[in-house]
Order: C-alpha cells, then structure tokens, then sequence
C-alpha cells in the first residue's frame, strides 16, 4: 500500500498546499491525509474504520481550537475534516473553523476554506451569516482569485435575507473587464434570482446586457436565467425569440471560437440550451414559432455525426419541433429521428426513443403503430428502465380495446419490480386505467383487487379514496351499481374466507367499508355471517388499531339484525378499554347502536351513503361549554402561530427571521404529489415548473366532498404518509383469477421460435388495437368524460383539472411588476433614452451631481442675482404650483441648480396616498430654450412621471412644471434623487446639467388608525423587528405622552392606545406597508420595539424618531 | 439544473459529493446509500440513466469510478453524460491521465476543477481551455508566493 503513496506522491508534486513551508514538513503533513487515508484502506472491518476516523476527528477537534495553530495548519485540517465528513462522520465542530479560514487566511487557505464551507453548509445554515463580511471583503479585493472565490461560494449558496448587502457590489461585476468574473457575477444574481426573485427584479435590463456580452461564456451564462424567467413567463420575453434565433444561427454556423466546440460539435451545450428557450417560446404561438423553423431544420440536418452529442442536440430539437406549432415537414423528420433512437442498438439512444415516442403519442397516436414490434421487444428487456418506459408508453396509448392487455403488463411488472417508488406511482396509473376504461365489473374489481394488494400500504390515500367514493355514488344507471356493489361483495366475502391474513391493512379497511355498507345486497347472506367474519379480523395480530377502527365501524352498520348480538357484546366490550382512544370510542358506538336498533338506522341510514353529512364547522355547539369554562378562569384559546411566537418571544434569543428564511416551499410540494410521496421532491420544489407539477399534482388531491364521515376522519392521512417507509409487502397477489395467470404465461415467451414472433404479432394487435382512430386515444389528462365506462359524477370529475400551482403563483406575480417597457422594446439596446422608469444609472448620466448646497457655493453663477432669486423663490415659484397640489402642504422650494440660462427648483407635495416631486424650470434667458427635458432617476423609489412639462420649448422668462409621482421600492432614511435637464439654446449645442434632491423617508410615512385588536393580530404576522431606548421629552407631568405628541406632530404616527407607562403605535409606509411600535417607559427612557413586514423599514424609522425627539 | 453529483467506486466507496440542493446530512446519506447500491447493482450493458424514486439519474464508469449526476426532469440526459465525460477529460487534462487514486488524494483539487466547470448547478464554462487556465491561475498564484516566500527565507 506504501507503493501506492508513493506512486501519487511521484505524480504530483504539487500535492495539498504545504508548499509554503520548504522542507521536511512538506512531507511529513502531507502524509498525514496520506496516512489517514492508507489507515482506512488498510481496515477490514466498518467497526475498526469507525473507531480510526473518531481517533482522527478527536485530534482534528483539538488542533482546530488549539490558539496555536496556524492558518497553513488550519487549511491541512480542513482538508481531512472534509475527507472524514465524505466518509460520513459528523464534523459540525469544524465548520466554524471553515469560516474563520475563509475569512482569515491567504488566498490559497482562503480557497480551501471557501471550499469546506460550500461542501459543509447548506444555504440554510445559521452559520452561513458570519460568512457575508469575507464576501464583501473579498469581492472588493484588487486580486482576481479572490473575487473569483468569493463569487464562486455566492452562486452556490447564501442566505437569501443578506443578498441586498452584496448586490449592488455583484451587479458592479457586471461590467468588469474580465469576463470570468462577469460570467460569474451572472451565474451569482441566477442564483440569487432563484432563491429571492423579487431581490433582482430591478437589474433585469442587467441580465440583457448580459446576453448581449462579447463574450461567448458570459452570453450563455445568462441563458440560465433567461431559461427560468421564460419558463416562469413565455409571454413576457416573446420579442427576444428572434436575437435567440439568431445567436443559435450562428452558433450553429461554427461562429464561435474552437474552444467551445465539443468533439467538432459547436457549443452544444449553447445550442441545447438555445432549443429550450425555442421550445418554451414557440409553445402554441404560431408566428413566434414560424421564425425557429428554419433553424431547427438546419439542425436536424447538420446533427449527423454518429456520436452522442449530436444526438443529445437532435433529441432536444425533436423536443422542440413537437413543443411548438407544428409544422409537417419538420414533424416528419422529427418522427424519423425518433425512428433513428427506438430502433439504434444503442440502448442510451432506444431509451430516450421510447421516452420521445411517449412524448409525442399524445399528438401523433400512429408513430407509436410504426414501431409496434421494436415496442413489444422492449417490453421484455431485460433492463428494467427500458421495460418501465415502454409501459410508461403503453400507458399513454391505452383505450376501451387493449386496456386488458395493457393493464395485465403493468401489473406482471408490479411482480418483479422491487423499487417502491415505481410501485407506486405504477399501481396509481393502473388503479386511473382500471376506473376509466373498464371493460366489465368483474374485470374492474379484480383489477383493483390486485391494485391493492400490490400497492399494499405504499398505496396513495386517494386510491382507495375514490374507489369508495366510486362505489358509493354510482354512475348512471341504478342497475349497473347494484350489479358492481354485489359483485365486490361478493368478490370481498370470498377473500376474507380463503384467509385475509396476507392482505394488507389499507385493502382490508376497503373490504370492511363495502362490506359493511352493501352486504345486505346479496340476500342469501346472513349478517351473522359477516359479522364473524370481520370479528376474525379483530383476532388477527397482524391487524393495526386503524384497521379495527374500520372493522368496529362495518359492524356497528351490520349489526341491526340482533341474531349475533352475543358477539358484538362481546366485541364491544373487549375494545371499549382498549388504550387506543379512537378504537374506544368506535367500541362505545358499536355498543349502544346495537342496543338500539332505530337510533342505529337513524345515524346510519342505509343506502345513503353518497348523502353528505352535514358538519358544523364552528363547532357552534360548544358555544356554551366554552363561555363557561371562561367564566370559571380558563385561559382563551390561542390559535397554534401564536402560540409559537409567544414561545419565541420567552427565549432569550430571538431565531425567528432565519426561520423563516428556510425554503418552504419543498415540503409542501411533496405531500399531495402521487408521483413523489417520498421526501425526495426536490426537484420539482427548486425548478418552479410549472406545467408539470400541476399535471401531475391534478389526481393526488384529496376529495373529501361528499365522502363518508368515516372517511375523512382527521389524522387518517398523516399516518398513511408516515408508513411510507415501510417495508414493501410481499407482491405476490392472491386474487388474480387463474384464469389471467395462465394468459400471461402463454403470451410471453423468452424463446425466439417462430411460434413466439407470431404471438408477438398477436400481442402487438392487441395492444395497439383502437390506434388507428384517433378519437378513442387516451391522452393523459386529456381524455373525453364520455369515454370512460365508469364515469364519475361531474363534481368529482372537476378533481382531475389542473389546479393552479402554488409554487408558480408567486413569481408570477413578481413578474407583473416588472416594468413593461424595458420587455416591449424590440432590440436589445439596453440604454436607450426614454427608459428612464427606475433604471439606476443611465450610461448618459454623468455621475458627479452636485447637491443644492454646493450649488449655492458655484461661482458660475453670479452671487447677487441669486440672493434676489433666492428671497422671491418661494412665494413666486409657489404660485406655479398646480392647482391641486397648492391646497397641501408642500416642503420648501429649494434651488437645485442654476446658470446663465435656467434655474431649477422643487419641493415635494405630500398627497394623501402618495408624494408628489414637483420640479419648476424656469428659463432666465431671453431666448426660448428648445429640447427641454428632465430625467429623474433613484435607486430606492420609483420615480414616474405624472405630468410632464407640457412642452419642449420654454419661452424667455417663463417656468415650466413637471411633476414625478414617488414610490418607494426599498425604504432608506433618505432618498436621493439624481436628475438632469437637458437643454438647447437657439443657436448653439445641447447642453445638460445634473442636479440632486434629497427627501427624507418621513414624506412617505402617514398614519396607521388601527384598533388595539387589529395591532395585536398584525403585531405577531410580522418578522423584521428592532429595539432601541430613546431619550424621553422633559415634562413633568407626563413624559410619554408629551414624546408621543412629538412623534405624532413631526412623523404623523398613529397612537392607537395608551396604557399606563405602555403605549401603542401605528404607522405605514404608502399605505400598504405598515410598521408599528410598541413603547414603555422604563428607567428613564423609553424602550421602542418597532416591527414590520417591510425589511429595513423599522430601523429606518426609528432614525427618524431619534431625531424628532433630539431636535428642538 | 444538477441537483448533486457523486463519485464513487466500484466497492461503493463515495470519493466526492457536490450537493446543488440543500438538503439535511441524514437525507444525504440515505440517498447516497441507496443510490450507490442501485448503481452498483445494474450490469454493464444496461441504460446509463434511471429514474430512480423521483429523479432522474445519469451515471457513467470510468475504470473503477463511477460518477453519477442527479438532474431535473426536463434537463437532457446525453448532454449531462457528455458533461461527466467533459468533467472525466478535465481531470485527465489536469492530472494527467488521472487514476482514482489522484482523486482520493487531491479530492480538493477535483473540487475545484468541478467548481470551475459547474458552478450552482448549472454548467458554467465548457470550454476546456479556459476551465484549466482558471484553475491555473489560482495554482500559480501558489506558486508565485511560493518561489516569494522562498526568496524571503
């Protein structure tokens, strides 16, 4: 084993990083992950390597806190606390470490350290907070490698409520020189898109810029983020379809450097991304698709080359071609390549044909006909992905005619698969087959009978769900109910004779419902009979308390007859001291309902099962109970949030805005979805996509309308979801007739003879059987009502329509509010001049504005015309106000700038919804100025133009009046506006000046008027909070109340309620965005707690408090 | 998008793990377990990708390395094989006709090729080229400091 160092020691000198140090120790520290390493391969025995690497970790633990270690050492231990963690042992003691390394070390101890902390937090860590400052600090570095790094661990993970401190120095990278750096400033704000959209909305003129990049590797960069924002909203980046056209134009034409091409083929990676897009764009949208056709044509024709990434390209451009509006030619050629991959011997390229073909059936039934025999060879590939595709396929092209076939396929599968995903997700489909094509009864009921015990208790809720409910209100005909309800009965009593003990709980509670509710169907069967036979349930070990819940319920149903009145004595008695309290309580009912035979057919009215019970949902009938449990001292209920937030607020840590930062979104995507019952959701939680989600989400959710009570009874789900993990049961089925078996044995046969090509020309006919008339095709989801032999009633049918997708709701709504203008422009040209919608920075902009104070020092301008100007100012420019502005009140006019020929002037009129920023221009030139025009610009409000100046032209001596209305994007304790006026005289050059204007957050603050209650609510819904002890005003007589008359007067706040040294009060940012603060006198000062829903609201205004009351 | 990568070798011994999805430590091995075993159990002649519990999974060996990618449901399974093949001739490339035991004893080095090449998730520079000039630069710089840090002493 020492050869084998030695061997990677020879061939790499530069190993690990102990370079720094000359000499021996190289050596001796390098093989200490040497030695560790040949340490563990030397073991034989996961016991020893266990008690080796807790060794190793108890020495790391120790060096790691040690004072004395230096950074270097620091580094070497990282790297064999990484190696350690990789094994799978707990090293969270080092985490810390990784950080104070990252922070502190040089550029190649910084890398490792960045290194261990990407590989050892997830986005969510706490610790990840004390990371933010070596960010900022390295992403200000003059050296290249560490702004590389410190982008590097950004893109990959950061907490999502500190992205506002590093953007503004991420978005700076846009522009920097070297590309790498701006391809990763791009691929941190995609990040940062994805975790926080709403944070990067205002940059989205960026991220063209981006697109637009010379480079190449910048340019596909930000096709990451243009593929998300697409698939979020197609309709909003429609006018780019042509510039992708275009850049896929010539990526495919070899424009790009050779360094992108991979194995001669051009930027693949560029062009499958571009085709995506395409797809996304040309998605029913005939002339935005009638633009890609020419291009997908030439890539289906240049993709030739026999090696994999060209069929990657060519798989994806079939994609595309049956996505968008189609087109015969290419869909022909399209069908032919997914000829190319079913038939290729290649078994990558057959799989991805079967899952094409799969993709495609819905809209062409007769290419999956062309290929019938190459699909019924895959049905019998060994591999058994190839075997799940093709009934994937199957799945889809099933009809009326082949469905027995189909269906007698996929669950021969459910016998040998061993996976319990599939199994799941594959006795859904059968169980969704079986309800909507059913040939007769007793194929339907044996058919769920199998669905059953296969599934077992991996089943999903609703399968049995809708079963019942399917039973239980019928179809159309009272005649054919009655046939199907007899024959599952009959079908059940049989079953629980042969020997329940094999089925599984879940089939057994089925049983016991039907039972108990439609036995009395066929006559020549006793009660008394049934009644033994459930009581035989109740005996088995094997049975769980939820199971004799359901078993108690069918009795307490059957036994009205009296004849086996001993037994349920007997029965009722056992359980009603049973420590489950639910069984007790079914025990309770089952003995005095069958004492009492007209109170039993009164709460459990026979035949009546589809009848809804009426619930009182607010439990009205506890009114009284709880009014006087009040009155005897109980405390009120409190609803669990808060609950939860006074717990929090106890402790003495306050944890609650990192809590929420975690990404909820993943766990509750997960639960409803039949297709992903495990834990394993992710991808569909991160990726935000949509259409699928929501298709495949449609079946799974819960119909509890209409269902029995016993149904719906409260903590029956959650356990169902908690048994997931257990152990598969056994697939045999019992209840599969001979009859099927031996059908199955005889049609598939491994032997090539003659004899088995024939049946296999049997088999292919009658599964693609109904495939020429298109009409009685099933397409998932899309499936005529009228087809399907066991139609359910039309509100339960409603269940299967896509419900609008929580997850994609939001960001949809994030992108409304982009402003619409930057997205209706046709080119690209990121800086043309009328957008001027709160784009920070418009390249024409100079950037050194002077402020009014320093424009009052400007000698340009001649001091004693300005004086004058400055005394008149007021009362003049004032009169200029508009006439619905004048009756407010309006700030000082101030002069902003001003020269030879113009003088600018505001102030800010305060409305009662909003503020308005009145600019007067006035010409003190005795010409006429020309080309007049303002542009005012902020980053932290949105600034739109309410009225502009009526015209372009100004005559000698006149004003003109612009108004801007304000809104407030991100609140600050003072916004600054930067502006310029640009300007022609008659005869001479354009001319522009820059001005400023600054505005304190406390124009946009009015009064909240709340009632204590409504405060009380709104206080727990908010999470950004901040305290602080602020000075009380002098009075002797009552010092809270004269502050609060000081913040009343100067900063219009609300005082909802005084209480003695306590007071509340109330204000909001425009209206909508409110902010309250809780006060208390308390050793002489007063101690404010401000919260918000807005960030950085409360800290905002509690600066402006501090100066109310500090000012005299 | 990768949701995680994983390299592992034949005896299912894990030699890296990028993870691109939060996920808890006890997720993370339960995943990695069963997904090696799932790996590890499949014959040589089988399809590269698998649609294993709800993702889809591409792997690929090379000698007695398996590398093994998670991706998102409409994300193209040959391309990401192409992207482990481009990840394989990175290390090749850089080590020099790179064996596992490279791997194992410069895991670091092989994390940062891949920090290079993938970045988030996502590909990031796929021009092999510029990839290693990257990764150069930084271990330059270690040189640089080096042959400084010498001159000192």
């Amino acid at each position: 084993m020492s050869d084998v160092v030695e061997k990677t020691l020879t061939a790499l000198p530069s190993l690990l990083s102990l370079d720094s140090q000359p000499g021996s120790a190289k050596l001796s520290s390098s093989s200490k992950l040497g030695n560790l390493i040949r340490g563990i391969t030397e073991l034989t025995s996961k016991h020893e390597e266990e008690k080796l690497i807790q060794r190793e970790l108890l020495l790391i633990k120790e060096q790691v806190s040690s004072p004395n270690t230096t950074m270097r050492q620091m580094k070497e231990l990282m790297v064999r606390a990484i190696y350690c963690e990789m094994l799978g042992y707990g090293v969270s003691f080092s985490y810390i470490h990784a950080i104070k390394l990252a922070q502190q070390g040089n550029v190649l101890e910084k890398r490792v350290g960045y290194l261990a902390v990407s590989l050892f937090l997830n986005e969510g860590h706490e610790l990840l907070l004390l990371l933010v400052n070596t960010v900022l600090k390295d992403l200000q570095s003059t050296n290249l490698i560490e702004v590389c790094m410190a982008l590097t661990v950004v893109s990959q993970m950061f907490p999502k409520d500190m992205i506002p401190a590093i953007l503004p120095l991420v978005e700076e990278k846009l522009n920097h020189p070297k590309e790498i750096i701006r391809r990763k400033a791009v691929l941190a704000l995609y990040k940062f898109y994805l975790i926080a959209p709403n944070q990067v909305q205002h940059i989205h003129n960026k991220f063209r810029k981006a697109l637009c990049d010379k480079d190449p590797g910048v340019m596909s960069a930000s096709l990451h983020i243009y593929l998300q924002l697409i698939q979020e909203n197609p309709e909003g980046y429609k006018d780019l379809a042509p510039s992708f056209v275009t850049i896929l134009k010539q990526v495919v034409a070899g424009k790009l450097p050779m360094d992108f091409n991979y194995h001669s083929v051009p930027a693949p990676w560029l062009q499958i991304h571009l085709l995506r897009i395409l797809s996304l764009l040309g998605k029913s949208d005939q002339s935005t698709s009638e633009i890609m056709y020419e291009i997908l044509d030439e890539s289906l024709r240049r993709a030739e080359m026999n090696h994999n990434i060209t069929y990657a390209i060519l798989y994806e451009c079939v994609k595309c071609v049956y996505t968008i509006h189609p087109k015969s030619d290419l869909l022909e050629k399209a069908a032919k390549c997914i000829g190319n991959f079913v038939l290729s011997p290649k078994i990558n390229l057959k799989y991805l044909g079967l899952k094409a073909l799969t993709y495609v059936v819905q809209q062409d039934p007769k290419l999956a006909l062309q290929h019938q025999m190459t699909i019924i060879e895959c049905l019998d590939h060994p591999d058994l992905i190839i075997k799940r595709e093709t009934l994937e396929l199957l799945f889809r092209i099933t009809n009326e005619q082949n469905v027995t076939v189909i269906v007698e396929k996929m669950l021969d599968f459910l016998q040998i698969n061993k996976d319990d995903h599939t199994t799941i997700d594959l006795v859904g489909k059968v169980a969704e087959l079986a309800e909507k094509y059913a040939p007769d009864n007793e194929w339907f009921i044996e058919t769920m009978n199998t669905v059953f015990s296969v599934g077992g208790d991996l089943l999903q809720p609703d399968i049995p769900n809708s079963f019942l409910k399917l039973l239980s209100e019928g179809f159309d005909s009272v005649e054919e109910d009655k046939k199907l309800r007899l024959f599952a009965v009959n079908s059940y009593v049989s079953l629980l004779e042969g020997g329940p003990s094999k089925l599984p709980q879940r089939f057994l509670q089925v049983i016991c419902w039907v039972l108990g509710e439609f036995s009395h169907l066929r006559e020549d069967l006793e009660p008394d009979v049934v009644l033994r036979m459930l009581a035989k349930l109740l005996d088995m070990k094997s049975s769980s308390s939820e199971t004799k819940c359901w078993v108690l319920m069918a009795m307490t149903k059957l036994c009205s007859g009296g004849a086996a009145l001993a037994l349920v004595q007997d029965v009722s008695e056992t359980y009603s001291s049973s420590l489950d309290t639910m069984l007790r309580q079914r025990a309770q009912e089952l003995q005095i309902l069958s004492q009492d035979s007209k109170l039993q057919a009164k709460v459990l009215p026979r035949s009546a099962s589809m009848e809804p019970v009426e619930v009182d949902s607010s439990l009205s009938f506890l009114d009284g109970f709880v009014s006087e449990a009040l009155a005897a001292g109980a405390a009120p209920y409190k609803p669990p949030h808060q609950r939860q937030e006074e717990l929090s607020r106890s402790k003495a840590l306050n944890m609650e805005p990192y809590g929420l930062s975690l990404p909820i979104g993943m766990s509750s995507c997960s639960v409803t979805d039949r297709q992903s019952p495990t834990l394993l959701s992710i991808s569909s939680g991160l990726s935000g996509d949509s259409a699928d989600f929501s298709h495949k989400g449609s079946s799974a959710a819960l119909k509890l309308d209409g269902v029995k009570r016993l149904w719906g009874r409260d903590g029956y789900l959650a356990k169902k979801e908690a048994a997931e993990e257990a152990p598969q049961v056994e697939a045999a089925s019992p209840v599969r007739s001979p009859s099927q078996r031996g059908d199955t044995d005889g049609s598939v046969s491994q032997t090539p003879t003659p004899e088995c090509d024939q049946e296999k020309q049997q088999l292919a006919s009658s599964l693609f059987v109904g495939l020429a008339t298109q009409s009685s095709v099933c397409l998932m989801g899309k499936s005529e009502p009228t087809s399907q032999r066991f139609r359910r009633k039309p509100k339960a049918s409603g269940g299967s329509e896509p419900m609008s997708n929580p997850l994609a709701s939001p960001s949809d709504g994030a992108d409304n509010v982009l402003p619409q203008n930057l997205l209706d422009s046709s080119d690209l040209d990121v800086s043309s001049p009328e957008q001027t919608h709160g784009l920070p920075q418009d390249p024409d902009t100079p950037n050194g504005s002077c402020t009014a104070e320093e424009e009052s020092a400007d000698p340009m301008a001649e001091p004693s015309a300005h004086e004058d100007l400055d005394r008149s100012r007021d009362s003049c420019l004032s009169s200029h106000l508009p006439a619905e502005l004048s009756a407010l009140s309006h700030s000082e006019i101030t002069s902003l700038c001003s020269n030879q020929s113009l003088d600018v002037s505001a102030c800010h009129v305060q409305r009662e919804d909003s503020v308005v920023l009145v600019v007067f221009v006035s010409n003190r030139s005795d010409f006429c100025l020309q080309q007049m025009r303002l542009q005012v610009q902020s980053e932290e409000l949105e600034v739109s133009c309410a009225s502009d100046c009526p015209s372009e032209e100004l005559k000698s001596h006149s004003v003109a009046v612009c108004q801007y209305l304000l809104t407030v994007q991100r609140p600050s304790v003072h916004f600054d506006l930067s502006a310029t006026v640009s300007w022609q005289l008659p005869a001479g050059s354009p001319q522009t000046a820059p001005f400023s204007y600054k505005l304190p957050l406390t124009g946009f603050i009015r009064a909240l008027r709340l009632s204590t209650e409504e405060y009380g609510a709104m206080w727990l819904a908010y999470s950004h909070d901040t305290k602080l002890n602020l000075t009380l005003m002098d009075d002797d007589q009552d010092p809270l109340a004269a502050t609060l008359h000081v913040l009343k007067r100067k900063l219009q706040l609300h005082v909802v309620e005084i209480i003695g040294v306590e007071a509340i009060v109330a204000c909001c940012l425009q209206q909508d965005q409110p902010c309250l603060m809780h006060c208390r006198v308390h050793a002489g000062m007063l101690a404010v707690w401000l919260r918000s829903p807005v960030p950085d609201l409360p800290d905002c205004l509690l600066y402006h408090c501090q100066r109310a009351l500090q000012e005299p | 998008m990768f949701i995680f990568m994983l390299l592992f070798s034949r005896q299912g011994k894990l030699r890296l793990q990028k993870w691109y999805v939060p996920l808890s430590d006890k997720e993370k091995k339960k995943i990695t377990r069963e997904l090696v075993q799932t790996v590890l159990a499949r014959k040589p002649k089988m399809c590269s990708f698998l649609e294993w519990r709800d993702l889809k999974v591409v792997y690929k060996r090379y000698a007695s390395l398996y590398f093994c990618c998670a991706i998102e449901d409409q994300d193209n399974e040959l391309i990401t094989l192409e992207i482990i093949h481009r990840y394989v001739e990175l290390l090749d490339k850089y080590f020099g006709s790179v064996c596992e035991l490279d791997i194992i004893f410069n895991f670091e080095k092989a994390y940062f090729i891949l920090d290079e090449f993938l970045l988030g998730g996502e590909a990031q520079e796929t021009s092999k080229k510029n990839v290693l000039k990257a990764i150069e630069q930084a271990d330059l710089l270690q040189e640089t400091k080096r042959s400084i840090l010498k001159s000192i002493i």
